[in-house]
Formats: C-alpha cells, sequence, structure tokens
C-alpha cells in the first residue's frame, strides 16, 4: 500500500467483542470489520452467537468487553440520543421477523418512516406497498394482521421493513429461511441489489450455503465465539480449514462435534 | 449459609429491585413530558382503560354502595343513628371506597393486560425492533400507558362516586323506606369538597402504580409464555399490595391535619 492511497476505514468493526450470559460465554473475543458496500456472510453453527453478534452492534445488547466501531466510532458506551441516530441508518432483519402484531402489515413496514422519520401517513404507505412488491407481496397482503400470514411472509415483511427507510448498513439475520428455493432466490437478488445498487453495507447470517455464495462478497465463520475464518466468498472452497470445509460440506464427521454426539 | 448472609442478600435484593422500578418510574415519566409525544397511542390507551373500565367500576362501585347501606343500617339502628347512613355511604365511597375499589379492578382488568401485551412484545423482541426504528419503546409503549392511567383513573372515580351514592340511595330509600328528598339533602349537606377531591388525587396515584407496574414487569419479561405469564401475575399482585400502601399513606397526608 503506497502512502498516496486514502485508508479506507471500515463500515463496521468489531474488536475483541464478549459477551456473557451468567456462566454461558457466547461471544469470547469476537473480532471482524466490514467495509463499506461490501456484504459479509457469517456462518456458524446454531447457538454459536450469531444473532447475539448483531444484536450488539445495535446496542440491543451490550458486549461485557471489547469495542464496536461503527463509521470509525466507537458505539459501546454513547448516549440513548447518539445511538437512536446510529440505529436510523441501521435496518434489522430479526430471525423471528418480530412484527408488530397490533399494527397491519403495511404500517409494519412504512414503522420507520412514520415514527423514525416523521413522514406523511400515506406517503409512507405508497412506499411501503413499493417495498412489500419488492419483496414478491401485493398490496392485499398490506391490510392483513401479521398473525393472518405463513412464516416466509412474514420474513418477508420483515424484510420489506428492514429496507424500507434505505438504511446505509443492513443486517439480515436468516433471510431466507423457510422461504422457497425460488423466493430465496428472489430475496438473495434483492439483498445483492441493495449492496450493489443502493450502496448498502450488509451482514447476513444465514444456514444455506447456496444463498451464502450469491450474496456474499466476504465471509467469517463463527465459532466458540469467535471468528475463526474470514476471506473472500471464492476462497471459501479452498480455505484450507477443516472448520469450514466440514460446515459448508455438512458433513457429520470433523472437527466440529456437535454437543448431543459429546454425551 | 449464615443467617446473616442471607438476610443482608435478602435486603440488597430488595434495595436493588427498588432502585430499578424507581429508574424506570423516573425514566418513564421523563419520556411522558419530552417530545415527540404519540396523541393516537395515549388516546387509544385512554379509552381502553376509561371507557372499557366503566362497566366493571360502575358495578362494584354501585354494589359497594348498596352493601354499606344496609350494613350500616344494622349498626345504626342500634342506636337510633340511621339519619347518618346516607352521609357515611357518601363519605366511604367518596374517600376510600370508589378509589380502591376502582384501583384494584384496574389492576386487575388494565394491568395484566399491559404486563401481557409489553411481555409478548419483549419476548417476540419486538421492543427490540422499536428500538431499531429508531422509536424508543419508553416514549411509545410506556409514556401513553403511564398517562392514561393516571389521567383516567380519576375521571372513572368520579363515576364511581355517582354509582356509589346511587346505590346506597336506591337500598335506603326502596329498602329501609327513607324519604328520597331528606336523603339526597343529607348526602350532599355533609359532603365536602376535600372529600372527592381527596378521591381523585388517590385515583391518579392508583393509575399511576397500575400503569408502571403492568409496564415494568412487561417490559421485563423474559422467557417465553411462562415468562410473560409470570409478569402477569406480579404485574396484578405488586400493583394491588403497591395501591393498598399509598392509599394507607395518602390517607395519613391528607387526613392527619
Ligand atoms: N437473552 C439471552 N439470555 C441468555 N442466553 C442467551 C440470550 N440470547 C442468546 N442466548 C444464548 O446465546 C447463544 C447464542 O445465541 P444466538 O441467538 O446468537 O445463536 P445463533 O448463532 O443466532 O443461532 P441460530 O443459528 O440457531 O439462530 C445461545 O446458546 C443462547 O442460548
Ligand atoms: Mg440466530
Amino acid at each position: 500500500m503506497t502512502e498516496a492511497t486514502p485508508k479506507i476505514e471500515p463500515k463496521i468493526k468489531l474488536d475483541g467483542v464478549r459477551k456473557s450470559f451468567g456462566d454461558k460465554h457466547v461471544l469470547n473475543g469476537y473480532s471482524v470489520s466490514v467495509m463499506p458496500r461490501e456484504s459479509l456472510v457469517v456462518i456458524g453453527g446454531s447457538g454459536s452467537g450469531k444473532s447475539v453478534a448483531l444484536k450488539c452492534i445495535l446496542g440491543l445488547l451490550t458486549p461485557d468487553e471489547g469495542e464496536i466501531y461503527i463509521d470509525g466510532k466507537p458505539t459501546v458506551h454513547i448516549r440513548a440520543s447518539e445511538r437512536e441516530e446510529i440505529n436510523a441508518r441501521i435496518g434489522m432483519l430479526f430471525q423471528n421477523a418480530a412484527l408488530f402484531d397490533s399494527l397491519p402489515v403495511w404500517e409494519n413496514v412504512a414503522f420507520g418512516l412514520i415514527q423514525g422519520k416523521g413522514m406523511k401517513r400515506a406517503l409512507a404507505k405508497e412506499i411501503a406497498i413499493e417495498k412489500l412488491a419488492q419483496v414478491g407481496l401485493g398490496a392485499d397482503v398490506g391490510k392483513l394482521g401479521p398473525a393472518e400470514l405463513s412464516g416466509g411472509m412474514r420474513k418477508r415483511v420483515g424484510l420489506a421493513r428492514a429496507i424500507a427507510g434505505d438504511p446505509d448498513i443492513i443486517f439480515f439475520d436468516e433471510p431466507t429461511t423457510g422461504l422457497d428455493p425460488i423466493m430465496g432466490h428472489v430475496i438473495d437478488d434483492l439483498i445483492v441489489k441493495c449492496v450493489k445498487e443502493v450502496g448498502a453495507t450488509a451482514i447476513s447470517i444465514t444456514h444455506d450455503m447456496a444463498s451464502a455464495r450469491r450474496i456474499a462478497d466476504k465471509v467469517a465463520m463463527l465459532y466458540k465465539g469467535q471468528i475463526i475464518w474470514t476471506g473472500p466468498v471464492s476462497d471459501i472452497d479452498h480455505s484450507g480449514n477443516d472448520y469450514v470445509d466440514q460446515f459448508i460440506n455438512g458433513l457429520a464427521d470433523g472437527p466440529i462435534q456437535m454437543e448431543l454426539r459429546k454425551a | 449459609m449464615n443467617p446473616f448472609q442471607a438476610i443482608g442478600a435478602g435486603i440488597l435484593n430488595f434495595l436493588e429491585a427498588t432502585g430499578r422500578l424507581t429508574l424506570f418510574a423516573l425514566s418513564g415519566i421523563s419520556h411522558c413530558v419530552r417530545p415527540p409525544i404519540y396523541p393516537r397511542l395515549i388516546l387509544r390507551q385512554m379509552i381502553d382503560i376509561g371507557f372499557y373500565s366503566l362497566p366493571v367500576v360502575g358495578m362494584t362501585t354501585l354494589f359497594a354502595g348498596m352493601v354499606l347501606a344496609l350494613q350500616s343500617y344494622t349498626g345504626f339502628a342500634r342506636f337510633s343513628a340511621e339519619g347518618a347512613i346516607p352521609n357515611v355511604v357518601v363519605l366511604s365511597i367518596t374517600r376510600e371506597l370508589a378509589p380502591v375499589l376502582a384501583g384494584l379492578m384496574i389492576a386487575g382488568r388494565i394491568g395484566a393486560a399491559m404486563a401481557a401485551e409489553l411481555g409478548t412484545m419483549r419476548v417476540t423482541e419486538q421492543i427490540d425492533a422499536l428500538e431499531t426504528l429508531s422509536t424508543n419503546p419508553f416514549k411509545y409503549l410506556v409514556a401513553p400507558r403511564l398517562i392514561a392511567g393516571v389521567t383516567m383513573l380519576p375521571l372513572l372515580v368520579l363515576i364511581g362516586d355517582v354509582m356509589g351514592v346511587m346505590g346506597g340511595y336506591v337500598v335506603g330509600v326502596y329498602k329501609l323506606g327513607f324519604n328520597e328528598q331528606i336523603y339526597i339533602v343529607n348526602t350532599w349537606n355533609f359532603l365536602q369538597a376535600s372529600d372527592v377531591i381527596s378521591g381523585l388525587i388517590k385515583a391518579g396515584a392508583f393509575g399511576f402504580l397500575v400503569s408502571l407496574m403492568g409496564c415494568y414487569h412487561g417490559y421485563r419479561s423474559k422467557g417465553g409464555a411462562q415468562g410473560v405469564g409470570a409478569a402477569t401475575t406480579n404485574a396484578v399482585v405488586s400493583a394491588s399490595i403497591l395501591i393498598l400502601i399509598a392509599n394507607y399513606l395518602i390517607t395519613e397526608m391528607l387526613f392527619t391535619t
């Protein structure tokens, strides 16, 4: 690297993040960085702390140790008002969608626009319907309540809500789980479009390797609370890491021993 | 374990819980007065707490007034003081029974519903989702409930006062043979504004306590359906106990001098 190259700061950087619940150590020095307009996919076993890490970045959980930088600024111990400002630029799809069940679908999607950005309801509704169309849901779905949707539809509504405010950072917690393969593909394309065209930075969690290959620029593997491998998606098949090999090929035998087999 | 250790741990736990509740309450209050304020949500809570509780509060105070007239007749007839019945009914209702009964009924009806609703939102990550959509859950969920609780309970108690006095009147006139006019005159003449107002002050405090406990337990609930169930029970029980304690404290504050 030469002197003239301006140093690009990572959009998001986790530095030695630790988080425990009681004596259960979930994150043990989680460090990763994501450059602007990059799409990171985090893979790792169920219960390894992928969702917890996203919640730490959003400030929903406070790490016990370590620092999280967004645009180069530390965010772990900031005031609530600063946190609100940061979160206004982040969209999040929760693993279980977390839709507001007291509100109709369109209002769920428009929520951030109406409450967060103070947009007029009529205009926000138009945008919501447009976003719903992008995830393959018609305007008639907008009037339903979240309880009237199927699991996959809820996930897509959650996705529409996450991207409704055109955030610069988007987190997708298992965006294609519970969707049929075709719809899964459509959603993957939408995620790629958000990153490539809109210029967002994305962190996605997925167990679906085909989907990971489509949406990732970079892949990171979480194991026992640490990132044990990270590299461009093109290297994933020859990572030279036995854990990654076992994981992406879904082999029962390998260095990762499932808890139940130890017993 | 050393008994002192157990006592110490108990005291520390109690202090910690009190501290947490106090912080929660202060934060809730501070969000009631700082913008943004959500009139739509406040209105919805007011309708829920105020309008839909009318039948419950009306019925309880009506029957309380009726039984009060009947019971005091039994006692007062023994020393020929039946004339004091309207007076006893209106004082007991306005100062004591209407606020306490309404408070307890609302604790069951509204406190439980609030804890269940917020608890479900907590365990299904809806409260987390609010935060990610740059909406402060205290402003969006807690403040409207506190405001509605504090303002609606006094209104309910005012209606409860009327219902209770009516109950006493019905029993007094139709069962105990009072003259209609004398009953009303006796009710009015002995009633002072301070009797009604003190009841309304209590009602405001009780409304605050019910909303606070409902929100507090719901907001902090964890662990799925069972956790939400526990939060609901805790909200009702703690609100009821606090209402009775606050009732004594406010009575003492307002009446000793
Ligand atoms: N609020 C909490 N309290 C206690 N433990 C928690 C809490 N949230 C998560 N955990 C624990 O942290 C661990 C990691 O959870 P997390 O949800 O991050 O898993 P994950 O990697 O997202 O798994 P999956 O792929 O199944 O979604 C789990 O073992 C879970 O038991
Ligand atoms: Mg998860």
